[in-house]
């Protein structure tokens, strides 16, 4: 089809989802040729935002997007061949010895769901599991990274299959503007093995008694995830849905309003 | 069923949680430069000279830009901004324009370069030499030199001056003394950032993250002198904002970086330059005084602010409440404004009520204490149904029900009077209330409503969503509206491009845009039904319009609903790809906080609707209730309950909405107990510079949060009946939890924060 | 952030030879604070040798006490069984620290090369003798409620921040390292860190490319009876306004041993050991902890700002031994549950 030759790269709903966003350019495009991350760019560009749940399409357009490392920006000075692992995928660039894991996620591999908030391990906004554990990004040199494993938020879902801590945060609205979320659902995730593990924290009633597993009081979660600040103040919704998952039962919302009134 | 009401999940959600969410500074563009600012060390004085010889010469530095040759800026000029609806400048200084320096922190020049680190390592490498100049640094001795401003935002400044103090000292029973409010910062957890992109000289595209896209875009045009229309903003998601997202210069300076290279341009703020560079609530000193007579009937209240600006005309109108809560024969409220060389000070959540209402109601509780009455019965002697200054009736106000419904949800019967009664181990336990007000407003708004021929409806706005639901409950309305399931429905906002809306501030992005988006769907199904009524091959056919009713994606007869016609059928046969809808809806009081000429032109301009500031109030109301405990050893507080019991009108998402009322009752735990920016006496810059210093709450400081909302449609802001929820959520609840102190050590303490040490200063 | 070289050191002896050949040079661990200066432009190294991966990562016995490696993390560190059972001071106070995220990163070794949290410190426009010498103490006559009231000079007034260290301050650990031409020494704890006097720009006594490698546990008898308390601003998340490292043995009734060591007071981890030998043979009373604990702030001398923290510490010293008193559990101390409703 002498569409797809145009579009070489790119999917069936990929290219609906372009016809639809840019009727008015799509004949330049076409002419013109895309690759995949050129169309991702646009995408961007466009930048309204289309929101409803059936547009999970699109959604999974810009994900895919993470997939994608731009070049490296010349010249760079102590330059580090790096090869590690983020959500599974090997990644090989060359990095400037300044640049954080925070950085490299955001500005060289389209990874943008870990957010600088402080950029000085201040707030939590950065944090993804490195090799099981969690840590801050922002004050992870990218050169320590060399064949380690990061999870970031894009990392956590299997497929179109939210993990069950991302679905807790959408039911007990778990954040508002959404900008400490990727931190704070890694930080809950890495919280949920912590736990499992039987690790002590500064409310633990006594740390001697060493522990399989702890089963995690309402004060244990809240200071176990202080070091993730919620400016919007989702707080007490945070510990509902993170509750709901370490304790593996329902939490009842607190919604008043029965259906339909009003 | 009706949709809206509902506590559904946010639309949003799936994104926000997965990382797909794209805020402003993540807008990568292809070949993009990077900038970083250089800010002024000084308080005052002039930058005597630049010496960039070294940052130029750092790998990848593309431009090091200063006032020596920075693109000039069109000059402020108020007139001409406020017809270009461009007046709402954060601070009123366009940058890189001089070599005047007014505060610590401020830009006076950025390098340009290919990498983050590059553009970071250069800029430490910019040196700047200064003249000094002697600054303003400390409010208290820059008060003899303040200014009586007789305006804020368009309303008398000064109330009743001097009138009161005939009734205090006529008085047998008051209260007379001082609360002092520090400088907050708002922090949102996304930083400012702007990535700016230009096509050719004429047009430019602004990733911002702003609380108004069409704000910002007027403000962009106007001081880079381009067409309104060419500039357009973008920002589909905002990592909260608090007042603090309006246009400050970042923004331009981007725009000027971008031009100057020739290439796409990003500034990401460092949390450092959020403390000097996007505002702040001013700190105040307040005085309270009340007097009543021997029933507790309030016979004057005077409420006196000391403050301070600069560059802007705004200050931190801290007697707002005064004027409007409480029966009181006379009320006194003035301002002394004085200037002082710090970064400007701006709109914060509940700007005024915020610090007001800590100074009144703390004073309320002291005056209930000394006559021995309980504060709320202390309350309930003193309401009033109406605007105490103008006299209009509230347009919907159940105030006594949020006292009443929060005493029994919170157990207030069980509080004595009397302090130092309750312990808790080593704690005393205090139980503390105080009310909360915030006003309700409207502005002008556009709602956009397409349906195509799949029966897929976009409805689109220039509004936002800083976290606050826009997305959500906009398709709730428009779900209601059209009879259509939520999920069919894409809300598109955040871009400049789509048909204005007031910017996210002032608790009235809902009660602005619903109206316009109930119209909009109004006009929709009127053509549907139109084009029913002329088609033959619609059951529909030759019906009069008044007839016809809708539900379930389709119109009917009222009388008879097997006489229906589907959207799509309609559509379908009408040979139509889609139907489009504009509705604009503006107030009596005015385009508000939108730019007018954004707004599209309605086909039919749909009757006022209610919002008649002449003949009414619009006013919320609430109550909160703090329980705290105070280990005295060592001064700390921890709030470990408390009730908000909120009257705002109807609720639109009970989830969303609630979500709200906690997060500004968060903001207010952080208020009273820890937030606080320092600044050096001597040279006037902050020493709380970042989030290790300026501390905000974190998950354990906050307890269980009982919200409840009284739920009642405000029959007159308009035909949806909601109030703004944003902002009255924090007021009132530094001074619940400050009584709350009161009621369990017996110390009353009238300088927030209530950090340690206050306890030992007492 | 100035440019640097970064390299993954292949083995101590040639990390130890780069970095001791190269005063502008840094040992690199976790980072948590080193980056975080390096951002803001108060330390620039021109080389970082990152050591983490090198094997000092054990936490073992050792003769009748245990050695924590030097690059094991601060979180590892305070969940090891060896620590959490022996010396539960420890782990306390590692956990009181920072957040899960940074305990995650930190090593033991950086904790104890942590520099002070001063905002003057951090801003480089201020004056800081510890940043650049000579150049003045703005904190001195400034903001400075969060500074020293004990051994401070006119040239640095800072305290130093770390949490883990008030612990080890108190259990009189012994910090293992190793130099050029393979040296090695053992440094007291107490000699580990330094009081400001004319020097701040040192915080401690460790020589340029020498390199902490374990930290060393003597035995005790303090795990029954050991408690850490923290006082900040907000619950969590924040440096010591005031904390206390409270130890002690009892032998009918009366306090055979005692440690007491204090954080937030002084450039270094501060040994009360006013307090220490005015409690030693004394009855374990709430009154004989408050009477050591003035004995103790006598010494104090506040700053403009800082008056409270003399009332704050003496009643923090008094509470801690009370907590260590009662077994060291938190919810004897904290109040755990949530009242009614």
């Amino acid at each position: 089809m002498q569409e797809n030759a145009k579009f070489p790269d790119l999917s069936d709903a990929e290219r609906k989802a372009l016809e639809e966003l840019m009727p008015d350019e799509i004949n330049e495009i076409i002419s013109s040729g895309i690759k995949r991350r050129h169309f991702l760019k646009l995408f961007a560009v466009t930048g309204t935002a289309l929101l409803a749940s059936h547009m999970l399409g699109i959604e999974q357009l810009m994900a895919r997007s993470a997939e994608l490392s731009t070049p490296p920006p010349l010249p760079i000075e102590n330059g580090i061949n790096l090869s590690f692992k983020v959500n599974g995928a090997t990644k090989k660039l060359m990095v400037d010895s300044r640049m954080t894991l925070l950085d490299m996620l955001r500005e060289r591999l389209e990874l943008t769901g870990s957010k600088k908030g402080c950029d000085h391990g201040q707030c939590g906004a950065c944090t993804v599991i490195v090799d099981d554990k969690r840590v801050l990004s922002c004050l992870t040199l990218a050169a320590t990274c060399e064949d380690k494993k990061v999870t970031t938020i894009e990392g956590l879902a299997t497929g179109n299959e939210l993990h069950p801590m991302q679905s807790s945060f959408i039911k007990h609205d778990g954040f508002q503007c959404g900008y400490c979320t990727p931190g704070q659902i890694c930080s809950a995730v890495a919280l949920m093995e912590e736990a499992k593990n039987g690790e002590a924290s500064y409310v633990t009633a006594n740390v001697r008694e060493k522990k399989a597993a702890v089963k995690l009081s309402d004060e244990e979660i809240r200071e176990r995830m202080s070091g993730n600040i919620c400016r919007c103040g989702a707080y007490p919704n945070i510990v509902d849905a993170i509750r709901e998952v370490h304790g593996d039962k329902a939490v009842a919302q607190l919604w008043q309003f029965a259906e339909g009134t009003n | 069923m009706s949709e809206t009401g509902k506590p559904i999940s946010r639309i949003d959600g799936s994104m926000k949680v997965s990382g797909k969410a794209l805020y402003s500074a993540e807008f990568n563009q292809p070949n993009m430069a990077y900038v970083f600012p250089v800010r002024a060390t000084i308080a005052k004085g002039k930058i005597a000279a630049i010496d960039d010889t070294v940052a130029k010469k750092e790998p990848g530095v593309l431009a090091v830009i200063s006032h020596l040759n920075a693109q000039k800026l069109k000059p402020m000029d108020m007139q001409a901004q406020m017809k270009a609806g461009a007046a709402f400048l954060g601070e009123n200084l366009p940058p890189l324009q001089s070599n005047v320096v007014h505060y610590p922190g401020q830009f006076i020049a950025m390098v340009v370069a290919e990498t983050y680190e590059q553009a970071r390592t250069a800029a430490y490498k910019v040196k700047v030499r200064y003249t000094k100049e002697k600054a303003a640094v400390d409010l208290k001795a820059e008060i003899p030199n303040s200014k009586r401003p007789k305006m804020f935002m368009g309303e008398e400044a000064q109330v009743n001056e001097g009138k009161a103090a005939p009734l205090l000292a006529a008085s047998a029973q008051k209260v007379d003394h001082k609360y002092s409010t520090p400088v907050e910062h708002h922090h949102p957890m996304e930083p400012h950032a702007t990535v700016a992109v230009w096509d050719g000289k004429d047009r430019l595209t602004l990733y911002d993250a702003t609380q108004g896209v069409g704000l910002t875009g007027a403000i962009a045009a106007y001081f880079l002198d381009l067409k309104p229309e060419n500039v357009r903003v973008v920002a589909p998601f905002v990592g909260g904002g608090f007042g603090s997202k309006g246009l400050w210069l970042h923004t331009l300076i981007v725009a000027m970086a971008a031009k100057a290279v020739g290439r796409p341009a990003k500034l990401a703020l460092t949390r450092q330059m959020m403390q000097t560079n996007v505002g702040h609530r001013a700190a105040t000193v307040q005085r309270v005084a009340l007097a009543t007579d021997t029933n507790g009937k309030l016979s004057v209240m005077r409420h006196h602010t000391d403050t301070y600006n600069n560059l802007t005309q705004f200050f931190e109108p801290s007697g707002k409440q005064s004027l409007v809560l409480y029966k009181a024969p006379l009320r006194e409220v003035t301002y002394n404004v004085a200037q002082l060389n710090r970064s400007t000070p701006t709109f914060m959540r509940a700007p005024g009520e915020s610090p007001g209402t800590f100074a009144l109601e703390s004073a309320m509780d002291e005056m209930a204490f000394k006559m021995k009455i309980d504060p709320i019965e202390f309350r309930i002697r003193n309401h009033t149904t109406k605007d105490p200054m103008q006299g209009h009736d509230f347009s919907s106000e159940y105030l006594l029900d949020c006292y009443r419904i929060g005493a029994e949800r919170f157990g207030w019967s069980a509080r004595s009077i009397e302090p130092r009664q309750k312990r808790q181990g080593r704690y005393l336990v205090g139980y503390g209330m105080a009310t909360a007000t915030y006003p309700g407003g409207r502005s002008a708004a556009s709602v956009k409503v397409v349906m195509d021929a799949k029966g897929k409806v976009t409805v689109s706005t220039a509004s936002i969503d800083i976290g606050t639901g826009t997305y959500t409950v906009l398709a709730q309305t428009v779900a209601d509206a059209l009879g259509i399931p939520v999920d069919t429905i894409e809300v598109r906002i955040g871009d400049s491009s789509l048909p204005a809306a007031p910017l996210a501030g002032g608790s009235q992005t809902t009660a602005s845009i619903h109206p316009a988006a109930v119209e909009a769907c109004v006009l929709l199904r009127r053509d549907l039904a139109a084009l029913a009524i002329a088609d033959p091959d619609s059951r529909l056919s030759g019906q009069r319009l008044e007839e016809i009713d809708f539900a379930k994606g389709k119109l009917f007869v009222k009388s008879d609903d097997k006489k229906n016609d589907s959207y799509l059928n309609i559509l379908s046969r009408s040979k139509r790809t889609e139907l489009e809808a504009c509705a604009t809806t503006l107030p009596v009081s005015g385009a508000g906080l939108t730019v007018p000429s954004a707004l599209c032109t309605p086909r039919e301009t749909p009757a006022e609707q209610n919002s008649d500031i002449k003949q009414y109030a619009f006013h919320s109301f609430g109550a909160q209730f703090a329980e705290v405990w105070v280990d005295e050893d060592f001064g700390t507080i921890r709030v470990k309950r408390f009730t908000s019991v909120q009257d705002v009108g109807r609720i639109m998402n009970e989830k969303t909405a609630r979500s709200q009322v906690i997060g500004g009752v968060i903001m207010g735990i952080g208020a009273a107990l820890m937030e606080a920016t320092d600044y050096d006496q001597r040279w006037g810059n902050p020493v709380t510079r970042t989030l290790a210093d300026y501390h905000v709450p974190v998950h354990l400081d906050v307890p269980p949060i009982d919200v409840h909302f009284i739920g009642k449609n405000d029959p007159h802001i308009s035909p949806i009946g909601a109030r703004g929820i944003g902002e009255i959520g924090i007021t009132g609840v530094s001074a619940a939890i400050a009584n709350a102190v009161f009621n369990a050590t017996g110390k009353r303490l009238r300088d927030l924060p209530l950090t340690p040490e206050k306890f030992y200063e007492v | 952030m100035r440019a640097f070289k970064y390299t993954n050191a292949p083995d101590s002896a040639s990390a130890i030879r780069t970095v001791s050949a190269n005063p502008a040079a840094k040992f690199l661990g976790g980072g948590t604070n080193l980056v975080d200066l390096m951002k803001e432009d108060v330390m620039h190294p021109t080389e970082l040798m990152d050591v983490t991966r090198l094997s000092y990562t054990k936490i073992e016995k050792k003769n009748d006490g245990v050695s924590i490696g030097a690059t094991a993390t601060n979180s590892t560190t305070a969940n090891h069984e060896l620590i959490r059972k022996n010396y539960p001071l420890l782990s306390m106070a590692i956990l009181a620290g920072a957040s899960a995220q940074i305990r995650n990163m930190a090593t033991n070794g950086g904790n104890l090369n942590q520099r002070t949290r001063c905002s003057y410190f951090y801003d480089v426009n201020m004056a800081c003798n510890k940043r650049e010498p000579g150049s003045g103490c703005a904190a001195l006559n400034g903001v400075n409620k969060n500074h020293a009231i004990l051994g401070w000079s006119e040239k640095c007034v800072a305290t130093y921040p770390s949490d883990m260290a008030v612990a080890l301050a108190a259990l009189d650990a012994v910090v293992q390292v190793e130099g050029p031409n393979n040296s090695s020494r053992s440094i007291p704890f107490a000699e580990f860190h330094r009081l400001p006097a004319d020097h701040p720009e040192k915080d401690n006594n460790l020589k340029q490319g020498e390199l902490i490698t374990a930290i060393d546990l003597p035995a005790n008898q303090l795990a029954e009876k050991s408690y850490y308390l923290k006082i900040r601003e907000r619950s969590s998340y924040a440096f010591a306004l005031v904390s206390v490292a409270a130890a002690l043995v009892t032998e009918g009734g009366r306090i055979s041993e005692v440690r007491i060591a204090l954080g937030g007071v002084a450039h270094k981890p501060w040994r009360a050991t006013v307090a220490e030998k005015w409690l030693t043979g004394k009855e374990a009373t709430t009154a004989n902890f408050k009477a050591a604990a003035a004995a103790e702030m006598k010494n104090a001398k506040p700053l403009q700002h800082n008056k409270y923290k003399v009332g704050l510490a003496l009643n923090a010293i008094t509470r801690a031994l009370e907590g260590a008193m009662q077994g060291g559990a938190y919810g004897t101390m904290e109040a755990e549950s949530t009242s009614k409703n």
